[in-house]
Protein backbone atom coordinates (compact mmCIF):
# COMPACT_ATOMS: atom_id res chain seq x y z
CA UNK A 1 0.00 0.00 0.00
CA UNK A 2 1.74 2.62 -1.05
CA UNK A 3 -1.22 5.26 -0.16
CA UNK A 4 0.97 5.11 3.47
CA UNK A 5 4.38 5.94 1.85
CA UNK A 6 2.37 8.79 0.25
CA UNK A 7 0.10 10.06 3.44
CA UNK A 8 3.44 10.29 5.15
CA UNK A 9 4.74 12.87 3.24
CA UNK A 10 1.61 14.85 2.95
CA UNK A 11 1.59 15.05 6.25
CA UNK A 12 4.86 16.02 7.53
CA UNK A 13 4.42 18.78 4.48
CA UNK A 14 1.52 20.16 5.73
CA UNK A 15 2.85 20.26 9.60
CA UNK A 16 6.01 22.28 8.70
CA UNK A 17 3.41 24.60 6.55
CA UNK A 18 0.88 24.95 9.73
CA UNK A 19 4.03 25.26 12.17
CA UNK A 20 5.59 27.92 9.01
CA UNK A 21 2.28 30.03 9.36
CA UNK A 22 1.50 29.67 12.91
CA UNK A 23 -1.86 28.29 12.24
CA UNK A 24 -4.32 25.15 12.44
CA UNK A 25 -4.65 22.89 8.98
CA UNK A 26 -7.85 22.69 7.83
CA UNK A 27 -7.66 21.17 4.37
CA UNK A 28 -5.75 20.18 1.35
CA UNK A 29 -5.51 19.27 -2.15
CA UNK A 30 -3.57 16.94 -3.96
CA UNK A 31 -2.87 15.79 -7.29
CA UNK A 32 -1.98 13.05 -8.86
CA UNK A 33 -1.56 10.87 -12.10
CA UNK A 34 -3.38 7.72 -13.60
CA UNK A 35 -0.19 5.86 -13.24
CA UNK A 36 -0.04 6.72 -9.64
CA UNK A 37 -2.62 4.02 -9.31
CA UNK A 38 -3.63 6.20 -6.18
CA UNK A 39 -6.99 4.76 -4.51
CA UNK A 40 -9.39 7.31 -2.65
CA UNK A 41 -10.35 4.53 -0.12
CA UNK A 42 -7.28 3.78 0.66
CA UNK A 43 -5.49 7.05 1.29
CA UNK A 44 -8.28 8.34 3.06
CA UNK A 45 -7.73 5.87 5.15
CA UNK A 46 -3.85 6.25 4.99
CA UNK A 47 -3.67 10.31 5.96
CA UNK A 48 -6.28 9.70 8.88
CA UNK A 49 -3.86 7.17 10.07
CA UNK A 50 -1.10 9.25 9.88
CA UNK A 51 -2.90 12.22 11.31
CA UNK A 52 -3.92 10.90 14.51
CA UNK A 53 -2.84 12.71 17.66
CA UNK A 54 -1.14 15.46 15.16
CA UNK A 55 -2.46 18.88 14.23
CA UNK A 56 -3.98 17.50 10.90
CA UNK A 57 -6.17 14.68 12.28
CA UNK A 58 -9.66 15.86 12.04
CA UNK A 59 -8.44 17.76 8.46
CA UNK A 60 -10.19 17.47 4.81
CA UNK A 61 -8.07 16.01 2.12
CA UNK A 62 -9.00 16.07 -1.23
CA UNK A 63 -7.28 14.00 -4.40
CA UNK A 64 -7.34 14.98 -7.58
CA UNK A 65 -7.00 12.81 -10.62
CA UNK A 66 -5.55 14.59 -13.31
CA UNK A 67 -6.48 12.79 -17.11
CA UNK A 68 -4.24 11.28 -18.86
CA UNK A 69 -4.54 13.09 -22.60
CA UNK A 70 -3.26 10.79 -25.50
CA UNK A 71 -3.62 10.60 -29.37
CA UNK A 72 -5.29 8.34 -31.44
CA UNK A 73 -2.86 7.82 -34.13
CA UNK A 74 -5.32 5.91 -36.45
CA UNK A 75 -8.16 8.12 -36.31
CA UNK A 76 -6.43 11.48 -34.49
CA UNK A 77 -8.95 11.42 -32.03
CA UNK A 78 -7.62 13.47 -28.46
CA UNK A 79 -9.55 11.76 -25.41
CA UNK A 80 -8.61 11.16 -21.71
CA UNK A 81 -6.98 7.57 -21.77
CA UNK A 82 -8.16 4.77 -19.41
CA UNK A 83 -5.00 2.88 -18.72
CA UNK A 84 -7.33 -0.27 -17.46
CA UNK A 85 -8.83 0.01 -20.98
CA UNK A 86 -5.90 0.58 -23.00
CA UNK A 87 -7.97 1.46 -26.66
CA UNK A 88 -9.18 4.58 -28.32
CA UNK A 89 -12.27 5.98 -27.17
CA UNK A 90 -12.89 6.63 -30.85
CA UNK A 91 -12.25 3.73 -32.93
CA UNK A 92 -10.91 1.11 -30.44
CA UNK A 93 -7.78 1.56 -32.19
CA UNK A 94 -4.52 0.19 -30.13
CA UNK A 95 -2.49 2.72 -31.89
CA UNK A 96 -1.94 5.78 -29.50
CA UNK A 97 0.45 7.96 -27.56
CA UNK A 98 -0.05 9.44 -24.48
CA UNK A 99 1.21 12.84 -22.83
CA UNK A 100 3.18 12.97 -19.97
CA UNK A 101 1.08 11.62 -16.59
CA UNK A 102 0.69 14.03 -13.93
CA UNK A 103 2.96 13.89 -11.41
CA UNK A 104 2.14 13.24 -7.62
CA UNK A 105 2.04 16.89 -5.83
CA UNK A 106 0.37 18.39 -2.78
CA UNK A 107 -0.78 21.33 -4.62
CA UNK A 108 -2.43 23.77 -1.45
CA UNK A 109 -3.32 23.36 2.17
CA UNK A 110 -5.84 25.37 3.72
CA UNK A 111 -4.88 27.27 6.71
CA UNK A 112 -6.63 29.00 9.76
CA UNK A 113 -4.98 31.06 11.93
CA UNK A 114 -5.64 30.98 15.48
CA UNK A 115 -7.71 33.22 16.95
CA UNK A 116 -7.24 33.38 20.72
CA UNK A 117 -6.53 37.74 20.20
CA UNK A 118 -10.10 38.13 18.77
CA UNK A 119 -11.90 36.27 21.11
CA UNK A 120 -9.74 38.17 23.92
CA UNK A 121 -10.89 41.65 22.02
CA UNK A 122 -14.47 40.12 22.11
CA UNK A 123 -13.95 39.44 25.38
CA UNK A 124 -13.29 42.85 26.37
CA UNK A 125 -15.28 44.61 24.68
CA UNK A 126 -17.24 46.73 27.22
CA UNK A 127 -20.83 46.23 25.60
CA UNK A 128 -20.56 42.86 26.60
CA UNK A 129 -19.59 43.50 30.28
CA UNK B 1 -5.93 31.00 4.75
CA UNK B 2 -4.85 29.03 1.49
CA UNK B 3 -1.38 28.46 0.63
CA UNK B 4 -0.14 27.16 -2.75
CA UNK B 5 2.43 24.86 -2.91
CA UNK B 6 2.44 22.27 -5.66
CA UNK B 7 5.42 20.57 -4.11
CA UNK B 8 6.05 17.13 -4.87
CA UNK B 9 5.05 15.00 -2.26
CA UNK B 10 7.24 12.12 -3.11
CA UNK B 11 10.82 14.80 -3.04
CA UNK B 12 12.51 13.44 -0.23
CA UNK B 13 12.49 9.74 -2.40
CA UNK B 14 13.86 12.02 -5.56
CA UNK B 15 16.32 14.28 -3.84
CA UNK B 16 17.46 10.92 -1.94
CA UNK B 17 17.52 8.71 -5.93
CA UNK B 18 19.32 11.89 -7.14
CA UNK B 19 22.06 11.51 -5.12
CA UNK B 20 21.95 7.34 -5.91
CA UNK B 21 22.22 8.48 -9.66
CA UNK B 22 25.16 10.62 -8.93
CA UNK B 23 26.90 7.86 -7.06
CA UNK B 24 26.58 4.90 -9.84
CA UNK B 25 27.45 7.52 -12.34
CA UNK B 26 30.38 8.73 -10.62
CA UNK B 27 31.40 4.99 -9.52
CA UNK B 28 30.97 3.55 -13.14
CA UNK B 29 28.07 1.55 -12.00
CA UNK B 30 24.93 -0.42 -13.80
CA UNK B 31 22.12 -0.19 -11.68
CA UNK B 32 18.97 -2.11 -12.02
CA UNK B 33 15.73 -2.06 -10.50
CA UNK B 34 13.86 -5.20 -10.68
CA UNK B 35 10.18 -5.33 -10.26
CA UNK B 36 7.56 -8.20 -10.26
CA UNK B 37 5.17 -9.99 -8.76
CA UNK B 38 5.80 -12.35 -5.68
CA UNK B 39 6.75 -15.96 -7.47
CA UNK B 40 8.20 -14.85 -10.86
CA UNK B 41 11.20 -16.10 -10.63
CA UNK B 42 13.21 -12.99 -9.86
CA UNK B 43 15.68 -14.72 -7.82
CA UNK B 44 16.49 -17.53 -9.69
CA UNK B 45 16.46 -14.97 -12.65
CA UNK B 46 19.27 -13.21 -10.80
CA UNK B 47 21.35 -16.45 -9.25
CA UNK B 48 21.66 -17.63 -12.67
CA UNK B 49 22.74 -14.50 -14.41
CA UNK B 50 25.70 -13.90 -11.55
CA UNK B 51 26.50 -17.88 -12.26
CA UNK B 52 26.84 -17.73 -16.30
CA UNK B 53 28.36 -14.40 -16.15
CA UNK B 54 30.98 -15.18 -13.44
CA UNK B 55 33.93 -14.17 -15.68
CA UNK B 56 32.17 -10.98 -17.50
CA UNK B 57 30.05 -8.75 -15.02
CA UNK B 58 30.61 -8.62 -11.50
CA UNK B 59 27.05 -8.23 -9.99
CA UNK B 60 26.34 -7.01 -6.58
CA UNK B 61 22.86 -7.32 -5.14
CA UNK B 62 20.58 -5.51 -2.89
CA UNK B 63 17.74 -8.22 -1.84
CA UNK B 64 14.42 -6.44 -0.92
CA UNK B 65 11.90 -8.67 1.38
CA UNK B 66 9.40 -7.60 4.23
CA UNK B 67 10.72 -10.48 6.00
CA UNK B 68 13.52 -13.26 5.73
CA UNK B 69 16.84 -13.47 4.09
CA UNK B 70 16.27 -16.59 2.09
CA UNK B 71 16.90 -14.07 -1.25
CA UNK B 72 20.08 -12.45 0.24
CA UNK B 73 21.27 -16.20 1.01
CA UNK B 74 20.61 -17.83 -2.77
CA UNK B 75 22.44 -14.67 -4.56
CA UNK B 76 25.79 -15.13 -2.04
CA UNK B 77 24.98 -19.08 -2.79
CA UNK B 78 25.73 -18.86 -6.50
CA UNK B 79 28.95 -16.49 -5.96
CA UNK B 80 27.74 -13.05 -5.14
CA UNK B 81 27.56 -10.39 -2.28
CA UNK B 82 24.54 -9.71 -1.09
CA UNK B 83 22.30 -7.27 1.05
CA UNK B 84 19.08 -8.25 2.53
CA UNK B 85 16.87 -5.07 3.25
CA UNK B 86 13.91 -6.18 5.74
CA UNK B 87 10.95 -3.67 5.31
CA UNK B 88 8.94 -4.64 7.99
CA UNK B 89 5.71 -4.66 6.16
CA UNK B 90 6.30 -1.91 3.84
CA UNK B 91 5.85 -3.49 0.27
CA UNK B 92 8.49 -0.91 -1.52
CA UNK B 93 11.68 0.07 -1.55
CA UNK B 94 12.87 3.61 -1.14
CA UNK B 95 15.85 5.58 -2.47
CA UNK B 96 17.17 6.22 1.86
CA UNK B 97 17.43 2.66 2.11
CA UNK B 98 19.08 2.14 -1.15
CA UNK B 99 21.77 4.97 -0.30
CA UNK B 100 21.98 3.04 3.37
CA UNK B 101 22.27 -0.34 1.55
CA UNK B 102 25.11 0.35 -0.84
CA UNK B 103 27.33 1.42 1.92
CA UNK B 104 26.88 -2.53 3.20
CA UNK B 105 28.12 -3.40 -0.61
CA UNK B 106 31.83 -3.86 -2.05
CA UNK B 107 30.79 -1.55 -4.57
CA UNK B 108 34.54 -0.52 -5.73
CA UNK B 109 34.82 -4.19 -6.94
CA UNK B 110 31.34 -4.66 -8.65
CA UNK B 111 30.14 -3.50 -12.26
CA UNK B 112 26.69 -3.66 -11.95
CA UNK B 113 24.32 -3.27 -8.76
CA UNK B 114 21.07 -5.34 -9.02
CA UNK B 115 17.97 -4.02 -6.55
CA UNK B 116 15.45 -7.11 -6.32
CA UNK B 117 12.58 -4.88 -4.97
CA UNK B 118 9.84 -6.32 -2.71
CA UNK B 119 7.31 -8.41 -4.68
CA UNK B 120 4.43 -6.60 -5.77
CA UNK B 121 3.40 -4.78 -9.42
CA UNK B 122 1.61 -1.36 -7.36
CA UNK B 123 3.94 0.27 -5.54
CA UNK B 124 7.21 -0.22 -6.00
CA UNK B 125 6.34 1.51 -9.76
CA UNK B 126 5.95 5.26 -7.90
CA UNK B 127 9.32 5.05 -6.05
CA UNK B 128 12.50 6.01 -8.14
CA UNK B 129 15.96 4.66 -6.38
CA UNK B 130 18.08 5.89 -8.73
CA UNK B 131 18.60 2.73 -10.90
CA UNK B 132 19.93 3.49 -14.87
CA UNK B 133 17.73 1.03 -15.81
CA UNK B 134 14.24 -0.71 -14.83
CA UNK B 135 13.99 -4.42 -15.40
CA UNK B 136 10.12 -5.55 -14.87
CA UNK B 137 9.62 -9.52 -14.70
CA UNK B 138 6.21 -11.35 -15.54
CA UNK B 139 6.16 -15.12 -15.49
CA UNK B 140 3.91 -17.25 -17.60
CA UNK B 141 1.95 -18.74 -14.89
CA UNK B 142 0.84 -15.36 -13.59
CA UNK B 143 -1.54 -15.17 -16.84
CA UNK B 144 -1.28 -12.95 -19.57
CA UNK B 145 -4.36 -10.35 -17.87
CA UNK B 146 -0.65 -8.93 -15.61
CA UNK B 147 0.30 -6.13 -18.36
CA UNK B 148 -3.37 -4.45 -18.06
CA UNK B 149 -4.09 -5.07 -14.55
CA UNK B 150 -0.67 -3.07 -13.50
CA UNK B 151 -0.14 -0.48 -16.52
CA UNK B 152 1.86 1.65 -14.01
CA UNK B 153 5.00 -0.89 -13.67
CA UNK B 154 4.57 -2.19 -17.32
CA UNK B 155 5.02 1.45 -18.44
CA UNK B 156 8.41 2.59 -17.05
CA UNK B 157 10.03 -0.48 -17.71
CA UNK B 158 13.20 -0.89 -19.90
CA UNK B 159 12.63 -4.21 -20.64
CA UNK B 160 10.36 -6.91 -19.72
CA UNK B 161 11.68 -10.18 -19.10
CA UNK B 162 8.72 -13.24 -19.96
CA UNK B 163 10.32 -15.69 -17.49
CA UNK B 164 9.65 -19.29 -17.35
CA UNK B 165 8.36 -19.17 -20.99
CA UNK B 166 9.01 -23.52 -20.63
CA UNK B 167 6.08 -23.47 -19.09
CA UNK B 168 3.94 -22.06 -22.27
CA UNK B 169 2.58 -25.42 -23.35
CA UNK B 170 1.45 -26.34 -19.87
CA UNK B 171 -0.71 -22.96 -19.58
CA UNK B 172 -3.29 -20.02 -21.18
CA UNK B 173 -0.80 -17.83 -21.68
CA UNK B 174 -1.67 -15.34 -25.03
CA UNK B 175 2.28 -14.48 -25.62
CA UNK B 176 0.90 -11.87 -28.32
CA UNK B 177 -1.06 -10.51 -26.67
CA UNK B 178 1.17 -9.60 -23.95
CA UNK B 179 3.42 -7.99 -26.45
CA UNK B 180 0.45 -6.26 -27.69
CA UNK B 181 -0.39 -4.86 -24.41
CA UNK B 182 3.23 -4.18 -23.39
CA UNK B 183 4.19 -2.39 -26.37
CA UNK B 184 0.85 -0.21 -26.29
CA UNK B 185 1.70 1.52 -22.87
CA UNK B 186 5.63 1.13 -23.25
CA UNK B 187 6.31 1.37 -27.15
CA UNK B 188 9.93 1.63 -26.45
CA UNK B 189 10.75 -0.95 -23.92
CA UNK B 190 12.70 -4.05 -24.65
CA UNK B 191 10.91 -7.89 -24.46
CA UNK B 192 12.61 -10.55 -24.17
CA UNK B 193 11.13 -14.54 -23.51
CA UNK B 194 13.71 -16.70 -21.24
CA UNK B 195 13.68 -19.37 -18.66
CA UNK B 196 15.63 -18.90 -15.92
CA UNK B 197 15.69 -22.43 -15.17
CA UNK B 198 16.05 -24.34 -18.86
CA UNK B 199 18.66 -21.62 -19.91
CA UNK B 200 16.41 -20.64 -22.94
CA UNK B 201 16.78 -16.62 -23.86
CA UNK B 202 18.86 -16.27 -21.05
CA UNK B 203 21.53 -15.19 -23.93
CA UNK B 204 19.46 -12.63 -25.31
CA UNK B 205 18.95 -11.01 -21.75
CA UNK B 206 22.45 -11.27 -21.17
CA UNK B 207 23.60 -9.97 -23.96
CA UNK B 208 21.02 -6.82 -23.34
CA UNK B 209 22.71 -6.33 -20.05
CA UNK B 210 25.76 -6.23 -21.61
CA UNK B 211 24.90 -3.71 -23.91
CA UNK B 212 23.17 -1.35 -21.32
CA UNK B 213 26.45 -1.62 -19.10
CA UNK B 214 28.90 -0.41 -21.88
CA UNK B 215 26.54 2.33 -22.30
CA UNK B 216 26.44 3.13 -18.68
CA UNK B 217 30.62 3.22 -18.34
Amino acid sequence: MHESAVAQSVLESILAEAEKHNARPKSARISCGQFNALNDEAMQVAFEAAAMDTPCQGMKLAIDHKPLRTLCKSCGQSFDYDIYSGVCTGCGGENIVFEADAPLLLEEIELEQDTPNESDAAKKDPRQE
Amino acid sequence: MKVMLRKKILDKNEQAALQNRGFFSKSGLLCINMISSPGSGKTTLLARTIQDLASKLRIGVIEGDIKTDTDARKIRAAGAPAFQIETEGACHLSAQQIKDALKELPCAKLDVIVIENVGNLVCPSDFDLGEGVRVVVLSVPEGDDKPRKYPGSFSKADVVLVNKIDLLEHVEFDLDKVKRDIRRLNPDGEILQVSARTGQGMQDWYQWLRERKEQSA
